[in-house]
């Protein structure tokens, strides 16, 4: 069941200051409303995984890692392989962490980093097909908070597609009742490259890229991530109040700019 | 396990005449009805059909918090617990709740607590429970829509009530309310919640491809079916309280004959 989240306690001067200030068109941190913290991006830190890309969004830090195993497809898609997005809220990550089952903002992290991946058709799933119905690559971006402080969902997003990018996967085909190896390897086949823009509403004010403090006194928040097009695949309305609809029209055409500057660092980084 | 045979995927999404599958416009509503007050135990309760889907919400509270330490010193707790019928769709659903109906309680909740007026009732919860026992799309926001009338019939104080309502692309064109067919073949969705009078939009969620422009113009087109839908919660709860008010009224009068 889900229930009203307890927010750590925050002293009301501090949640003040934080609110004051973007009200004034200023934030904590001395950035402008409409800009993101410093963005890192590291690709191949992990040897073992097919690909992985740790992002540093401010404060924030997330790797994410892929595994490509070999699977049976889901019977109402045979001819499709199997993409699975996970996400792990780390212990280490926070003071507000536990370990234990995913709790429910693990599962709307993963499900909105999911829906943007899925949706805008980023990964070519046909040609994950080793033999028709019975033997497919399963693909698992599997998402790990190290730190949090605020915006987890644009960072994860970044992570998940520059570990998708940076991927590579040994040439694989089936023999009989075998799959083997041919040798080589080649990159995950993508036709599309989906960036989240993340929005907060703290008193009357839009920003973009939430730090940990501006998530504990915002309104709401809003996700808007946008495909290579420019176009939208995915939204996440999340928190205990709304947006009016100018504001959330406000924000879906200021995603689309956030997108491609943060999709061109993503592509940077990953390539280089 | 062996797989059932899958309904067959229609044609067609719009034919010729501009006519769903279900002979609707693309900016029509599917048949709603809606009642309040149908469940005995609970402090209120609704139900809603909307095209196929039947789903039952109950509202406790506000009730002591159990465990004790969910409880909030300023304000009333709400939970939200959104949950499909194994029988609900066309393979059986395990009961065990699923990644899904845990995002969807959650933005549900979120949907709904803007409006409820929590701060009246520190230390204590308010359960809702959306059970949706069959469904054909659009379930997250006919369950909102439910969810307001059984917390309004609960007489929990509240601003005023949500209203939600999905539009959709099938075909590339944008359609109002889509079914579960439209949903399953079709190019978008985006489920949205509206507060009317506030002008506040409290579920914005989208999957699919939209351009710009689209999602404008579907946006528009969601946010008056859910001011459609308000009219139609108020009509309902008038005349739940036109009920009890002729009933007193025919009990004063037997009195005064007495």
């Amino acid at each position: 069941m889900s229930a009203t989240p307890q927010l750590p306690p925050v002293a009301k001067l501090e949640q003040k200051t934080v609110i004051d200030l973007v009200a004034k068109g200023k934030r904590i941190d001395e950035r402008g409303p409409e800009s993101y913290r410093p963005i890192q991006i590291q690709v191949g830190l992990i040897e073992k995984a097919n690909g992985s890309a740790q992002v540093h969004l401010g404060k924030s830090k997330v790797l994410a890692g892929i595994k490509v195993q070999i699977g049976t497809p889901f019977p109402d898609t045979p001819d499709e392989g199997v993409l699975t997005v996970n996400a792990e809220l780390v212990p280490l990550a926070s003071p507000s962490f536990e370990a234990g089952p995913p709790s429910e903002a693990a599962i709307e992290l993963s499900r909105v980093v999911d829906r943007g991946i899925r949706e805008s058709k980023a990964l070519d799933m046909k040609s994950l097909v080793l033999q028709k119905g019975k033997t497919v690559q399963v693909v698992y971006v599997d998402i790990y908070v190290l730190d949090h402080d605020g915006n987890l969902i644009d960072a994860a997003s970044m992570a998940a597609l520059a570990a998708l990018v940076n991927s590579k996967v040994s040439k694989m085909e089936v023999k009989g009742d075998e799959v083997i190896n041919k040798g080589g390897h080649h990159q995950l086949p993508l036709n599309n490259y989906p960036v989240a823009v993340t929005f907060a509403k703290v008193d009357r004010t839009i920003i973009v890229d939430p730090s940990l403090e501006e998530e504990q006194v915002m309104n709401a928040r809003l996700t808007v991530t946008i495909d290579k097009n420019g176009d939208i695949c995915a939204m996440q309305k999340g928190g205990l109040y709304g947006f009016t609809p100018d504001e959330v029209r406000k924000a879906v055409h200021m995603a689309v700019g956030k997108a491609a500057e943060n999709r061109a660092r993503i592509m940077a980084a990953a390539k280089g | 396990m062996n797989k059932l045979p899958e309904p067959k995927q229609p044609e067609k999404l719009i034919d010729d005449k501009g006519l769903r599958i279900d002979g609707r416009r693309l900016d029509e509503l599917r048949p709603i009805k809606l009642e309040v007050g149908l469940l005995d135990k609970a402090d209120g309760s609704a139900y809603i059909e909307q095209g196929k889907n039947k789903i039952l919400v109950a509202v406790y509270g506000p009730r002591e918090a159990h465990p004790k330490h969910i409880a909030m010193p300023e304000r009333a707790v709400i939970r939200c617990r959104y949950h499909m019928a194994p029988f609900s769709v066309d393979e059986r659903k395990n009961p065990a709740p699923s990644r899904r109906e845990m995002e969807l309680s959650k933005v549900i909740r979120e949907s709904l607590e803007p409006v409820v007026l929590t701060d009246l009732y520190p230390r204590t919860t308010i359960d809702l429970f959306i059970e949706v026992l069959q469904s054909d799309g659009g379930s997250r926001c006919a369950g909102i829509t439910a969810a307001s009338l059984a917390l309004a019939d609960a007489g929990i104080p509240m601003k005023e009530m949500v209203a939600a309502c999905a539009v959709g692309k099938i075909e590339g064109k944008l359609a109002l309310d889509l079914s579960d067919a439209e949903d399953k073949y079709g190019e978008a969705d985006i489920p949205v919640a509206l507060v009317p009078n506030a002008g506040l939009v409290t579920l914005l969620q989208m999957d699919g491809h939209l351009t710009l422009s689209e999602f404008e113009q579907g946006f528009t087109m969601a946010l008056e079916a859910c001011k459609t839908l308000h009219a139609m919660q108020r009509e309902v709860l008038k005349k739940k309280y036109a009920t009890i008010k002729e009933a007193a009224e025919e009990r004063e009068e037997a009195e005064v004959v007495a």
